[in-house]
């Protein structure tokens, strides 16, 4: 028996978690670029540092993006990844597949390709690792043949992304893969040609949980909610009574405002909703009783993002309610004041939420023109350093 | 050329074609839904009809004979349709009953990882790492699969006081909202950038360099026709090395780990969090980076064992106090876990009421 090239990696084949080494293995089988990408990933695991050159400009015809640019810095060594560049490509919403598309997308891939991929990238496209520079183009050819377009990079909107909303969750209180796909289809320049200062993400949940964690991670966060009562179905409270909830102490006494009670010889939930702010924990653990009200929209937050450059920054709630019904022509049209006015005023690579600290909440409001609420803020102001527009002073 | 017939911006396929009779027949009319053991879920339509949701954990790298696979289970089990989650978990949608143990034994007896539902430790999001990055400061892949064969258990079962996110970015870009998970593993560089002056002066943007620096501790010499970094303002963020490859942060010892704790998403019973930062340096240590998955471990089980149910990590902490979270998972308190970046004060205590 030859000895492993690989004797690092090879360890984490074991163990009951899921193995990417062996996922790299069988596309080796198949193809060089995997097996030298796994060559590679063992020279790194030795010498304790990447191996990749540093970006590089790749692309296909008609599009500024979806295409990322790897060399590897080694190619003398491992030839077969010495162009190993990736795909973006736009999932479906809610990241739905029929078995079918999956083949042909796998077909396709397997022709051009190293055969590895990510279901998904961090963002949610389908990430096609590694394909070669002349195979780009043919590549992309034969994935619009089957339906995929390529999703964003750079400085352009990224790939919006959704939670699973309608299609599987009581809790959508939005159509979160219906707005998704209005999104996307609507913005198709901006996802294709980087025309920002910098990277803008949408992202949107269905209800207050936020399993996109769009709160953490987008310029323009769109999350579901309602205005109305919460809904309760006694049927479900008894339910939940007889069944092995401690309706007091799981439900009562975390409700973060205090506005509900439990009578727990009648078997009486009552919920004070003026004072409910619809964190969703009550429903959450009482899906059969509780559910959002009927009059249902989303709170829009803008500015959350990662650390770089300046920071980390969860959104800040801009509007606390809108209704969204298709067209969404009220979103979009927000979108757009949106970006224009970061657009005009941003420096380069400075997110949304860096440019609204640079020049203020208030210079934001007023270039998109939304009124000051309270629901804005977590607290006012303690500082007297504030402004007045001439035109108030009078 | 003739680019008459080349298409270009026709979008993602319409996920009206991706969903299954049951979902398309029941699409936002669904009643409640339940966990009815680890790794499986029903949602209740308000037809009546039953949705049956078996998830799986994925490598997130996987090859075209992966897909291929899952995807024939999906054809014998699912009707042919399948979906993946925000967390790289993958989930077979079942709408007869009385497949649903057979696939369950098919998808154990064949190895997958079945489970990540309620209160688990659901799939980490995670990025590149070695595999495929050029700024990382460790791998992620194998970082996670390290950990999570450690925490199995935590996995395929539903144990926990409440949901436990772990995510890991291999640098300060932190791809994926790992900033706002329970337990947040993010590879840091230690060394200022080792500056190439060729490369900066024949491939770089010199003022774009400059500008990049968030605390102005890059200046232009223009004997070189280069740049000078004041080391001791530099933070290691690698901003510089995004804008110029002559500026390079990566090293064998410079790199490694850092483990935050806290964050959340979910607004419920308490707003989002960011995590914060607890272990500032543990040493790329492959294959199985041992000291990653015990800190990792000491962190979960600490946790786990003193959280109210419901209780995520950062609510948990809020209540008895980051002193006492230092007390009882044993970690050594530094100075590198007080902030001294944009938003500090925020973050120092003004009240002499806190815990001995």
């Amino acid at each position: 028996m030859t000895e492993s090239e690989t004797p690092l990696l090879d360890d984490l084949e074991k163990g009951p978690w899921p193995s990417f080494v062996t996922e790299i293995k069988r596309a080796g089988e198949k193809k060089v670029a995997a097996k030298d990408l796994l060559r590679q990933l063992e020279r790194s695991y030795v010498d304790k540092i990447g191996y990749w050159k540093h970006g590089g400009i790749v692309g296909v015809r008609g599009y500024g993006g979806g295409v990322i640019g790897r060399y590897s810095n080694l190619p003398d060594e491992y030839p077969g990844v010495a162009e190993f560049h990736t795909f973006r490509v736009n999932m479906p919403s809610g990241w739905f597949y029929t078995t079918e598309k999956l083949r042909k997308l796998c077909d396709v891939w397997d022709k051009h390709g190293s055969g590895l991929t990510n279901m998904h990238g961090a963002t949610g496209d389908i990430i096609l690792l590694g394909a070669p520079t002349d195979q780009l183009q043919p590549c992309f050819d034969d994935l619009a043949e089957i339906g995929f377009d390529l999703g964003g990079s750079g400085s352009d909107m990224r790939t919006p992304s959704c939670c699973v909303g309608p299609g599987r969750c009581e809790y959508a209180c939005i159509d979160t893969l219906d707005l998704l796909y209005e999104i996307t289809m609507e913005y198709q320049d901006e996802l294709h040609r980087p025309m920002f200062p910098y990277k803008s993400k949408i992202k949107i949940a269905g209800c207050p949980n936020d399993c996109v964690a769009s709160v953490a991670r987008s310029d323009i966060s769109i999350v579901g909610t309602w205005r109305d009562k919460i809904q309760v179905d006694p049927e479900g409270v008894s339910y939940y009574a007889g069944n092995g909830i401690n309706i007091q102490e799981e439900v009562i006494d975390l409700c973060p405002t205090n506005s509900m009670s439990w009578d727990a010889e009648s078997k009486t939930l009552s919920i004070n909703d003026q004072e409910c702010n619809r964190c969703m924990h009550c429903i959450n653990v009482m899906p059969r009783a509780l559910s959002p009200g009927k009059e249902r929209g989303a709170t829009i937050l803008v500015g959350g993002k990662a650390p770089i450059v300046k920071g980390a920054l969860l959104s800040w709630v801009v509007v606390p309610f809108m209704k969204m019904e298709p067209p969404y022509d009220e979103m979009k049209d927000l979108i757009e004041r949106i970006w224009d006015w970061w657009d005009e005023n941003g420096k380069m690579r400075e997110r949304l939420g860096e440019l609204i600290n640079r020049l203020g909440m208030r210079a934001f409001l007023k270039a998109v023109d939304l009124p000051a609420v309270p629901q804005m803020i977590r607290v006012p102001r303690a500082n007297p350093y504030y402004f007045w527009d001439p035109e108030e002073v009078k | 050329m003739d680019f008459s017939d080349y298409k270009t911006d026709f979008g993602p396929p319409n996920f009206r074609e991706m969903l299954p009779p049951v979902i398309e027949k029941n699409y936002g009319k669904w009643k409640y839904h339940e966990r009815l053991k680890p790794g499986l879920l029903m949602h209740m339509a308000e037809s009546g009809d039953e949705l049956y949701t078996v998830r799986v954990g994925s490598a997130r790298l996987v090859s075209t004979d992966w897909i291929r696979d899952i995807s024939d289970i999906a054809d014998e089990y699912c009707d042919g349709y399948v979906r993946f989650t925000s967390r790289h978990n993958l989930e077979f949608l079942v709408s007869d009953k009385e497949k649903v143990e057979p696939l369950i034994e098919h998808l154990k007896a064949n190895g997958y990882a079945v489970g990540g539902t309620g209160h688990a430790i659901s799939n980490p999001v995670h990025t590149q790492g070695w595999i495929h990055c050029h700024t990382p400061a460790t791998d992620a892949s194998g970082v996670v699969k390290a950990v999570m064969d450690d925490l199995f258990e935590y996995f395929a079962d539903s144990k926990l006081p409440a949901y436990c996110r772990i995510s890991l970015a291999c640098c300060l870009n932190m791809c994926g909202a790992v900033h706002c998970s329970d337990v947040a593993i993010l590879g840091i560089h230690r060394k200022p950038p080792a500056v190439n002056h060729e490369d900066v002066k024949n491939k770089c943007e010199l003022p774009n360099v400059i500008a990049a620096c968030p605390t102005g501790a890059i200046r232009p010499d223009p004997k070189t026709k280069s740049v000078v970094v004041n080391e001791d303002k530099c933070m290691y963020c690698g901003n510089c090395y995004t804008m110029c490859p002559g500026m390079p942060l990566a090293d064998p010892v410079g790199d490694g780990v850092s483990i935050w704790v806290g964050g959340k998403i979910s607004s419920a019973r308490t707003p989002p969090k960011f995590s914060r930062l607890v272990i500032p340096y543990l040493p790329n240590n492959p294959p199985r980076w041992p000291e990653v998955t015990s800190a990792v471990r000491n962190i979960v089980e600490t946790w786990a064992s003193n959280a109210r149910k419901h209780e995520r990590m950062g609510e948990w902490i809020d209540r008895v106090g980051w002193e006492r979270f230092f007390d009882m998972t044993g970690i050594p308190f530094t100075v590198q876990l007080i902030d001294d970046f944009t938003l500090a004060p925020d973050t120092y205590r003004s009240t002499p009421t806190f815990k001995w």
